[in-house]
């Protein structure tokens, strides 16, 4: 590749344009205590590799794993048993071609799995049409607004206050600049949706309503009434699923007359790792595919009448319109995908149903376990895996407290919400199929104490 | 009645106060097999160079922009199942929507076929 550097009269260009003064001058923003004048100083001297891989695995023993505790963390990113034969697959060589595979004859296998992983995804979310996946579930969420608002024309969205506020801060980030409206229904620690808020809030500028299936605190919104209520205004429905295992026994948003349902992925097939890489899944109704952002990878046949897959309707993305594209997306999650897809395929219909069993028993019996205690309070109606309880102390302290005794139990709101102080004594408790008996006997017998 | 081009390749036929817009044959000879043609909806109101339809070839997607402001009034609906319509007969049956015009004095600034045609053999 050629490397082609700026001349100085194309960077005065580009300041001119933005108005800025110099280049430096684009770094003012950054806070004095963040700007190095020198060299870093009091650095520690140079070691061998032995000494620094004994000091690395001491700093790293003073992690508390998912895997070494009692663990009922979720907020969006869950915990599930991901067989060894997933890595071992993903590994396989037929995988190793470009992961944005633009050249069909040397990148079969990889566009296969892209095909059958779209397939996977149009099927859990009860849709017509998937794509080969975006960034998260943030990014994908914003996709849609933005989807929404080109199929519209119209440029105002109403975020449900049940959506996590991760995303709908990212929504939000987009918005500023796309120049969208958005209607940000806040978070409600009660025990039902605010299903009634979302539909008074939809009016006739409205592209699109989104609402979380299981919502953050778990509980599960009426998609259907939601989804009449959008129509009627000729709204959009974007349901947005963070916990797709929830599909294997509950209704697909697509069913219940959602038009865009995206959500993350990394239930499936990804794990935990460290808040990401992380998988945004992104389907539709056909009719809206040519607006769709991101990869589509197509059935076709070949000059000789042989089955092959190949990327369709690039011409929408970046690389070929420039500005029009539908979005600046121009690539997808290629290896968090081939892993989603090889787990769901191990797993199969009746797997991920068990696996959606296992984990809302789990949840049902983590619940009972804990709304005895005195003064907790269950405040769901309905969950799937992960509920909401409130403590008479902050959630924050109790986690806290709960993390020396050597147990994670759970994600405090306040860490979703930090300037909600009414908030403040709200814990999210998840569960999964990983979770065990002596895990929630361990949580509940901790959390008395604490709170004794 | 009388046909007009415009420096974006597309023609229109004006009669009166309405008229009828496609692409040229050399804007379907440059984009290649066409595979999906986006018409603008009827009723829709255009100002004259919007982004009124998208065609979607094996190469592109590219913008048909609205030659003279006005009134969408009719859609060549036959595109929806054969968009090769506009490469095989794209200054004919492939046309792609009719409309009133807003304002019949915006046809001046169009070119005559002489003048489009020395445009082409420009490029």
């Amino acid at each position: 590749m050629r490397m082609l550097p700026l001349a100085q009269a194309d960077r005065a260009a580009m300041l001119a344009t933005i108005g800025a003064q110099s280049v430096d001058a684009l770094f003012v923003d950054v806070p004095p205590e963040a700007v190095l004048t020198g060299p870093i100083r009091d650095l520690p001297f140079h070691a061998s590799e032995r000494v620094v891989e004994r000091h690395m695995s001491a700093l790293s023993a003073q992690n508390l794993t998912a895997e070494a505790a009692p663990f009922f963390c979720g907020a969006g990113a869950y915990r599930h048993h991901v067989p060894a034969s997933v890595d071992h697959l993903i590994q396989r060589g037929e995988f190793l071609t470009a992961y944005t595979p633009y050249q069909p004859e040397i990148a079969q296998g990889t566009l296969q799995v892209l095909f059958e992983f779209q397939t996977q995804v149009a099927r859990l979310f009860g849709c017509d049409v998937a794509n080969a996946s975006m960034y998260d579930g943030s990014t994908a969420c914003w996709e849609a607004i933005a989807m929404a608002t080109r199929v519209t024309k119209r440029n105002r969205a109403v975020l449900s206050g049940g959506l996590h506020p991760h995303y709908a801060e990212t929504a939000a980030t987009m918005a500023r600049f796309a120049g969208d409206e958005l209607c940000v229904l806040p978070p409600q620690a009660v025990a039902d949706c605010d299903d009634a808020a979302v539909m008074a809030a939809i009016d006739a500028q409205t592209a699109c309503v989104v609402v979380q299936y299981p919502d953050v605190l778990g509980r599960i919104p009426d998609l259907a009434a939601i989804a009449a209520a959008a129509h009627a205004q000729g709204a959009l429905l974007v349901a947005v699923v963070t916990e797709p295992v929830a599909l294997g026994l509950i209704e697909s948003p697509g069913a219940l007359g959602a038009d865009v349902v995206v959500g993350e992925g990394q239930s499936l097939g990804v794990g935990l790792q460290f808040g990401g890489p992380y998988l945004g899944l992104f389907a539709c109704a056909e009719k809206f595919v040519r607006q769709m952002p991101g990869r589509l990878c197509g059935e076709t046949v070949d000059a000789d009448g042989r089955r092959g897959f190949v990327l369709t309707l690039s011409t929408r993305e970046q690389h070929i319109r420039r500005e029009k594209a539908t979005s600046n997306i121009c690539t997808n999650s290629g290896l968090c995908a081939l892993a989603f897809s090889i787990h769901l395929t191990l797993l199969g219909g009746s797997g991920l149903e068990r696996m959606a069993e296992l984990s809302h028993a789990q949840a049902v019996a983590t619940a009972k376990a804990l709304g005895t205690i005195a003064g907790v309070e269950v405040i769901n109606h309905t969950w799937f895996n992960e509920f909401a309880l409130r403590l008479p102390r902050p959630a924050h302290d109790v986690v806290e407290a709960l993390a020396a005794r050597g147990i994670l139990g759970g994600v405090p709101l306040s860490r979703l919400c930090p300037d909600r102080a009414d908030l403040a004594d709200v814990l999210l408790v998840a569960t999964s199929e990983c979770t065990d008996p002596e895990d929630i006997v361990a949580l509940s017998d901790a959390l008395k104490e604490i709170l004794a | 009645m009388p046909r007009y081009f415009t420096r974006d390749h597309e023609w229109i036929d004006v009669d009166g106060a309405s008229a009828r817009v496609g692409i040229t044959a050399f804007a379907q000879s440059q984009l290649g097999d066409i595979t999906f043609v986006e018409v603008p909806a009827v009723g829709a109101v255009l100002v004259r160079g919007d982004s009124a339809a998208v065609i979607d070839s094996v190469k592109a997607a590219s913008d048909v922009y609205a030659p003279v402001g006005g009134t969408v009034t009719a859609i060549n609906a036959a595109l929806e199942d054969a968009p090769d319509l506009v490469n095989s007969a794209s200054e004919s049956d492939g046309w792609l929507w009719d409309m009133d015009l807003a304002d019949p004095g915006e046809v001046d600034d169009l070119l005559d076929a002489e003048a489009y045609a020395e445009l082409v053999a420009a490029l």
